[in-house]
C-alpha cells in the first residue's frame, strides 16, 4: 500500500519550471532513492514534498492532501533533513535531537512546555540508533563531520514520522560513515517507515534502495528497481557515463567507470 | 530558571542602590519611606519624582535592548546582530528628531514614539529583506553600518538646518542617550509599547530554538516562519523605537548581553530571550549607577558609557568570529 502519492506535480522556481509532470508513489517501508545529475530537480522535488515550496498538482500522504494538513500534524507525519550543515548555535547534541520533538509540543498555556516521557524515550531511541549516546553533552558545532551527520539524522529520527525525506545525508561522509548511515536508514524502513533519499552515489543507490526514480531536467527518465533504472542505456543518456556492474553476496552493484566518449559534458 | 532568578534579584538590588544614590544620598529606610509615602516630603519627592522614573526607564530600555538583541540574533542566525549596530536604533532616533523638528509632537504626545517606532520598523524590514536576498553576515553588518550612517547623516542634516542653536544642543545631547532628568511622563509614554514588544518577542522563544536548525528544517517541524519574522520585527521595532523616543540611542547592550548570557542557557536561542531581557536591564541600570558614582564634572551620558564598553567588545567579537571562519 502506498504511503505517499505524487500526481501531476509541477514546481516552478523563479519563473523556471524545475520539476514537471511527475507522478509516483512510495510504499510503506520502502527505501526510495532519487537520482539524477546536478540540476535535475531532486532537491526541489524533496522540498516540494516537504511543503517548503509552492507547487501544482497533488501530494497525498496517507490519503490526506499534504498542502491542507495543519503544520503541526504535517510535521508529525514527515521529517525533513536538509542538505549541508545548518546547526547555528553550539547547543548540545541532546538539545539538538530534542528539537525533533517540537511537533508534539503542547501550547504553553496548556502547560506543554516540558519534555514528556515519550519525548525522552524518542530522544534516547534516536541517540541509540545513531550510536551517539556518548555525545549527548557535546556541542553540536564541535562534532566531526561523521558525528554531526549522525546527530542531525538522530534529530530527524526523533520526530518518529512515518516518512523521512533526506537530501544527500551521506554526501560529505567517509565510506565507513556512509555505509553506517545507509544501514541506519534501512533499519528505519525495516520497521515500517518510508524514506525518500536524494543521493549522488550510484553504488550506494544500487545497493541500498528498493526503488529509484531517475530525473533529468525536472522530468522522470526511469522509475523502478535499481536493476531496471541503472541500465547502461540510462546511465549513458542521463549522466554520459559508462558503468561497471557486478554481483556480490547476491546483490547487484553499479560502479561508475568512465565518461561516454564524445559526451563528456552533456549534462546541463 | 535559576539564572533568571539571579538576574531578577540583581536587578532589584541595583534598583535599590540606584534609588539611594544621587546628589543627596539616602539611607535604605529613607528610600523605603519615600517609596511608600511614609517618609518626609523631600524624600518622597526625590524618590518618587526624580529617581524612580530613572530606574524604571533603565529597566524598560534594558529589557527592550536585551530581548531584541537576543531575538534578532536568533532570527538572523547571526551573533553580531543588534538593534544599535544594525541601524534600528539610529533610524528610530532619526524618526524622533524629525518628529521634534517638524513639530509633530504638538499634535499629540504620542507622535514622538509613534514616528520613532515607524522608522525602527522600516529599518528592520529593510534589513530583513536583505537577509532574504541571501546576504551573508558581513553584508548584513555592512548594510547596518550603512543604514546607521544614513540615519546619522539625515539627523545631522535636520540639525544643520535647524533655525535655533539652543534646540540643536538639546537634540544632540538627547541623541547621545540618557535617562537623567526624566519623569513619569516618559515612563508612561514608552511603557505600553515596551510591554507589547516584549510580549511579542517572548512568544517566539520555542520557534527560535527550532530555528537553530535552519529555516527549511524549522519549517518542516511546523514553524510558521512568516509569523515568526513578523513577531520579531514588530516586537523589536515597538520596544526599541519606543525607548529610543524617550532616551535617545543606547548602543551595544543588545550585542553584549546575549553574548555573555548564552553559555548559561546552554546556547539555546529561545531560553536566551527572557534572560537577555533581564540581563539588559541589569546592565543598563548598572551603567547608569556607575556613571553617577564616577563623579565626572559633568554627568556622563548613558549612551556614551555603553558605547565605550560595548565598542571594544564588538571589535573582539568580530576578530573572534573572523578567526572561527578561517
Amino acid at each position: 500500500m502506498s504511503l505517499l502519492t505524487v500526481s501531476g506535480l509541477e514546481v516552478r522556481l523563479a519563473g523556471k519550471i524545475r520539476v514537471r509532470d511527475l507522478s509516483f508513489a512510495v510504499g510503506e517501508g520502502e527505501f526510495f532513492g532519487l537520482i539524477g545529475p546536478n540540476g535535475a530537480g531532486k532537491s526541489t522535488l524533496v522540498r516540494a514534498i516537504a511543503q517548503l515550496l509552492p507547487y501544482r498538482g497533488q501530494i497525498r500522504l496517507d490519503d490526506q492532501d499534504l498542502s491542507r494538513l495543519p503544520a503541526q500534524a504535517r510535521a508529525r507525519q514527515l521529517a525533513y533533513l536538509s542538505q549541508g550543515d545548518a546547526v547555528q548555535w553550539p547547543i548540545s547534541v541532546q538539545d539538538l535531537v530534542a528539537l525533533g520533538r517540537h511537533p508534539y509540543r503542547g501550547s504553553w498555556w496548556r502547560g506543554g512546555g516540558g519534555a514528556r516521557a515519550d519525548d525522552l524515550a524518542a530522544i534516547d531511541d534516536a541517540l541509540r540508533a545513531t550510536d551517539i549516546e556518548h555525545l549527548r553533552q557535546r556541542k553540536a558545532t564541535e562534532l566531526s563531520g561523521g558525528e554531526r551527520a549522525r546527530a542531525r539524522l538522530a534529530r530527524v529520527l526523533a520526530v518518529q514520522a512515518p516518512l523521512i525525506l533526506a537530501d544527500e545525508p551521506v554526501a560529505a561522509l567517509d565510506p565507513r560513515h556512509q555505509i553506517q548511515v545507509m544501514t541506519l536508514l534501512r533499519e528505519h524502513c525495516r520497521r515500517g517507515g518510508s524514506l525518500i533519499l536524494v543521493l549522488h552515489d550510484l553504488t550506494l543507490a544500487s545497493r541500498f534502495c528498493d526503488r529509484l526514480l531517475m530525473l533529468q531536467c525536472g522530468e522522470p527518465v526511469a522509475l523502478g528497481t535499481p536493476g531496471e533504472v541503472l541500465t547502461g542505456e540510462n546511465l549513458r543518456r542521463v549522466y554520459g557515463i559508462r558503468a561497471v556492474t557486478g554481483t556480490h553476496d547476491l546483490q547487484d552493484y553499479v560502479l561508475p567507470w568512465d565518461c561516454e566518449p564524445g559526451e563528456s559534458d552533456s549534462s546541463p | 530558571m535559576r539564572l533568571n532568578l539571579v538576574l531578577l534579584l540583581l536587578l532589584l538590588g541595583l534598583s535599590v542602590i540606584s534609588l539611594r544614590f544621587g546628589e543627596a544620598p539616602l539611607s535604605l529606610s529613607e528610600v523605603v519611606g519615600g517609596l511608600l509615602g511614609t517618609g518626609s516630603e523631600t524624600h518622597q519627592l526625590i524618590v518618587q519624582q526624580i529617581r524612580l522614573p530613572r530606574v524604571l526607564l533603565a529597566w524598560l530600555i534594558g529589557l527592550s535592548l536585551g530581548a531584541s538583541g537576543a531575538a534578532l540574533q536568533g532570527l538572523l542566525r547571526n551573533p553580531l546582530a543588534e538593534p544599535g549596530l544594525l541601524g534600528i536604533s539610529s533610524s528610530a532616533g532619526l524618526g524622533a528628531v524629525l518628529a521634534l523638528y517638524f513639530g509633530v509632537t504638538a499634535f499629540s504626545l504620542w507622535a514622538l514614539p509613534a514616528v520613532a517606532m515607524l522608522f525602527a520598523l522600516l529599518a528592520t524590514l529593510l534589513l530583513y529583506a536583505l537577509t532574504q536576498a541571501g546576504a551573508n553576515n558581513l553584508t548584513l553588518i555592512l548594510a547596518g553600518v550603512a543604514l546607521s550612517s544614513l540615519a546619522g547623516a539625515l539627523t545631522s542634516l535636520a540639525l544643520n538646518l535647524a533655525p535655533n542653536p539652543a534646540d540643536v544642543q538639546d537634540i544632540v545631547l538627547w541623541l547621545l542617550g540618557s535617562i537623567s532628568d526624566r519623569s513619569f511622563e516618559e515612563v508612561r509614554l514608552c511603557l505600553p509599547f515596551v510591554l507589547a514588544g516584549l510580549a511579542l518577542l517572548l512568544l517566539c522563544a520555542p520557534a527560535l530554538d527550532v530555528l537553530a536548525l535552519g529555516e527549511a528544517e524549522a519549517s518542516s517541524l511546523g514553524i510558521d516562519l512568516a509569523r515568526l519574522r513578523g513577531l520579531i520585527i514588530a516586537g523589536s521595532a515597538l520596544s526599541v523605537g519606543a525607548t529610543v523616543a524617550v532616551s535617545g540611542a543606547i548602543g551595544f547592550v543588545g550585542l553584549v548581553v546575549p553574548h555573555l548570557l548564552r553559555p548559561f542557557v546552554a546556547y539555546r536561542p529561545g531560553r536566551l530571550l527572557l534572560s537577555s531581557a533581564l540581563g539588559g536591564a541589569v546592565l543598563v541600570l548598572a551603567a547608569d549607577i556607575a556613571l553617577r558614582l564616577i563623579g565626572t564634572p559633568r554627568e556622563l551620558m548613558l549612551g556614551v558609557v555603553t558605547a565605550l564598553v560595548g565598542a571594544p567588545f564588538f571589535l573582539g567579537l568580530v576578530l573572534r568570529s573572523r578567526r572561527d571562519m578561517l
